[in-house]
């Protein structure tokens, strides 16, 4: 673990609130699936939430950030509003991508954030791509990439290893490795499991972080990004994570078994941290019960924003097929 | 009135034996497959331990264990690939690909490979290999994991593509793909898994050539397949009630193409409606169209209509989901227009 020496008492806060934020508001994304509020797949990040808000620090406004499926709490960290995400899952107008991506699909041009894509390893490329963009108009920002393990088996990863090396790009690769990419354990899904090491066959700097641990996690995040931005060339961090929940809400789990979950829940991103701001003095009750309230009501006010949202007319359906003569969207820089 | 040839049975049967769902009737059809030939396998991801991502493959498992149901990697391109090279070594694989969406990251391997290999070899090498896939919308997936992209694959030379939209068919198609000697591809549309009908009978094989008439008529032909056909029929109970009678054409193949079939039930029908969930662009709707057009001009009284998929990456909010798709509504006022009591 992460020593806490030199944690700030607001830092210590900060972090814990936006893991609490991601929590609080993705267990209100199931409950509103169950009652039909939110449809199409959901995919939880509930247990790896110490991943995104640790290395979402790592970043500047200026970098990109390329996700997943699994990506509310990536989305929500990087800064997109909380009401635009559950607008955008109730399927309004109001959402962050009018309420045509739903979850899988959260996009936000401020932020630079940019999807949400639910082919598994499909952004991996489009990282590269926007580091190339950077490299070759000398801007030095990164483009930071989420995907899972089970990602790593793809082509696609392979191909963009390479290709980021060989070019010495500025990525940061971020591999959320849960171990289980749907019911497929990593173990019976690749031939070498630490995926650090084959990232590291193609040259590039690559370790393994406790993705449970968020100072851990923000502490790797902050060098490797340093060191992309500095001109050193692609990095690869493999956070070593696991979901809690079930992979979608369809998933009945035959493939774990429910001491596993258990354990792993020992290792709660969230009150590990917490117990250890306790341990250390930097988090009373009252300050703890501050949070919780912060994050629950950040939630409520999404709900009610998405619940008084509305619907995008029929007649648009077909906007946006193409680009339209005045862009009526800002566009990312 | 029925358009028949004797030799091809077109009406499916009320048949009063057993019923089930679509998915398991898939799921028998592959258990008879590996317990009558052990070179046949079943290869995907999350076929075994997960039981499969539409639970097709539940419990299959248990009886064939895992060189036979064989989990795989994330890696599309490597096991359809995989799956030609068993295919052409002398196995019988039965390759999954979770959806039409994700097949295209083995696309590579399926046109470059799978079905050009037999002609680039002047005849030396064919691959008998049998793919799967869950195809269509209607579930709020979004525009990763909704096309309908089945005409795509009904553009190529080499393969066999087919489409079955009853259960009898989900059951029925996947023993004659097998012993097909080149690559097969089986479109299951997801909303058809939990659909029940009459379990396919293996006292009556079905084919992998003709399209069948699913409902009789006199006014108009709709022609559909697929995840479209129970719209279709909806339409034409529909339509049934205003007194336009609708024939209802499942092409079942949608390559080679049945244009007898076709040709047949506009020779006496006079009228045609298309229902295609593609996207109407160079649509398989288009393809038939052209056929008509080609070999039966004159038959027709009016021009031919199409209801398709609009010409949008599939939306997730559910009202333009809708809006996008074809429906019950839009084919009845197809119809109701080209019979011209619109
Ligand atoms: C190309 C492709 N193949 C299959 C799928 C279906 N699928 C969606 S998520 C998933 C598991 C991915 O696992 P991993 O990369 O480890 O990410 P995790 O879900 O664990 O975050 C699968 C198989 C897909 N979306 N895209
Ligand atoms: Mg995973």
């Amino acid at each position: 673990m992460t020593p806490t020496d030199g944690l700030t008492r607001e830092h210590g806060h900060e972090l814990l609130l936006d893991m609490l934020r991601i929590r609080r508001m993705e267990e209100r994304c199931a409950e509103l699936y169950q009652k039909t509020k939110i449809r199409g797949f959901l995919h939880l990040y509930i247990g790896e939430e110490a991943v995104a808000v640790g290395a979402m620090r790592a970043l500047t406004p200026d970098d990109a950030v390329v996700a997943t499926y699994r990506e509310h709490g990536h989305a929500l960290i990087r800064g997109v509003s909380a009401e635009k995400i559950m607008a955008e899952m109730y399927g309004k107008q109001e959402g962050c991508s009018r309420g045509r991506g739903g979850s899988m699909h959260l996009y936000d041009a401020p932020t630079r954030f940019y999807g949400g894509n639910a082919i598994v390893g499909g952004g991996i490329p489009l990282a590269v791509g926007m580091a190339l963009a950077d490299k070759m108009q000398g801007r030095e920002r990164v483009s930071a990439c989420f995907f899972g393990d089970g990602a790593a088996a793809e082509g696609e990863f392979h191909e963009s290893m390479n290709l980021a090396a060989l070019w010495h790009l500025p990525v940061l690769f971020c591999c959320e490795n849960n171990l289980y990419g749907m019911g497929t354990g990593i173990e019976r899904a690749q031939s070498e499991t630490r995926l650090a090491l084959r990232a590291a066959s193609y040259r590039m700097s690559a370790w393994d972080v406790d993705g449970m641990d968020v100072l851990a996690v923000e502490e790797a995040t902050r060098r490797a990004a340093e060191a992309v931005r500095s001109g050193g060339g692609p990095h690869f961090l493999e956070f070593r994570t696991y979901r809690f929940r079930a992979h979608s809400m369809f998933d009945p789990e035959l493939y774990r078994s429910k001491e596993e979950v258990a354990a792993w829940k020992e290792r709660d991103p969230i009150e590990l941290f917490r117990q250890r701001l306790r341990d250390a003095e930097l988090l009373t009750d009252d300050e703890d019960a501050g949070l919780e309230a912060l994050a629950s009501d950040e939630v409520e006010r999404a709900v009610a924003f998405a619940e008084a949202g509305t619907w995008e007319p029929v007649e648009d359906l077909e906007r946006f097929v193409l680009s339209e003569p005045a862009p009526q969207r800002e566009v990312a820089s | 009135m029925t358009v028949t040839t004797p030799d091809r049975p077109q009406v499916a049967p009320e048949s009063a034996t057993a019923t089930t769902t679509y998915r398991e009737a898939v799921r028998e059809a592959i258990r008879a497959a590996m317990r009558a030939d052990d070179r046949v396998f079943l290869m995907g991801e999350d076929v075994g331990r997960y039981g499969g991502c539409y639970a097709v493959s539940m419990g299959l498992l248990e009886e064939f264990g895992e060189e036979r149901i064989r989990d795989t990697p994330l890696s599309e391109s490597a096991f359809v690939g995989a799956g030609i090279g068993a295919a052409m070594a002398g196995m019988r694989p039965i390759v999954e690909i979770m959806t039409v969406n994700f097949s295209l990251l083995a696309l590579d391997q399926i046109l470059n490979t799978a079905a050009t290999v037999l002609h680039m070899s002047g005849g030396l090498f064919n691959v008998p290999l049998v793919i799967r896939m869950a195809t269509g919308g209607g579930r709020q997936l979004a525009a990763q994991h909704s096309h309908s992209l089945e005409g795509w694959y009904a553009h190529i030379p080499g393969l066999k593509v087919v489409a079955p939209g009853t259960v009898e068919d989900a059951g029925g198609m996947l023993a004659p793909a097998l012993t097909d000697p080149d690559p097969v591809l089986i479109f299951e549309n997801a909303l058809l898994y939990n659909r029940e009908g009459p379990a396919p009978d293996p006292e009556r094989p079905v084919d992998l050539v003709h399209a069948a008439v699913r409902r009789p008529g006199r006014d108009v032909s709709l022609i559909t397949y697929g995840g479209s056909l129970h719209k279709t029929l909806e339409a034409a109970e529909a339509l049934e009630q205003s007194g336009i009678s609708a024939e209802v054409i499942d092409l079942r193949v949608l390559r080679p193409l049945d244009t007898e079939t076709v040709l047949a039930s506009v020779a006496h029908t006079h009228r045609v409606v298309l229902i295609d969930e593609g996207w109407k662009t160079g649509s398989l709707a288009a393809e038939v169209i052209a056929r008509i057009g080609e070999r039966a001009f004159y038959d027709l009284d009016v021009p031919p209509a199409r209801v398709c998929s609009a010409e949008v990456p599939l939306p997730y909010a559910k009202h333009l989901e809708e809006a996008a798709l074809p429906s019950v509504e839009r084919i009845v006022a197809a119809a109701r227009k080209v019979v011209g009591g619109g």
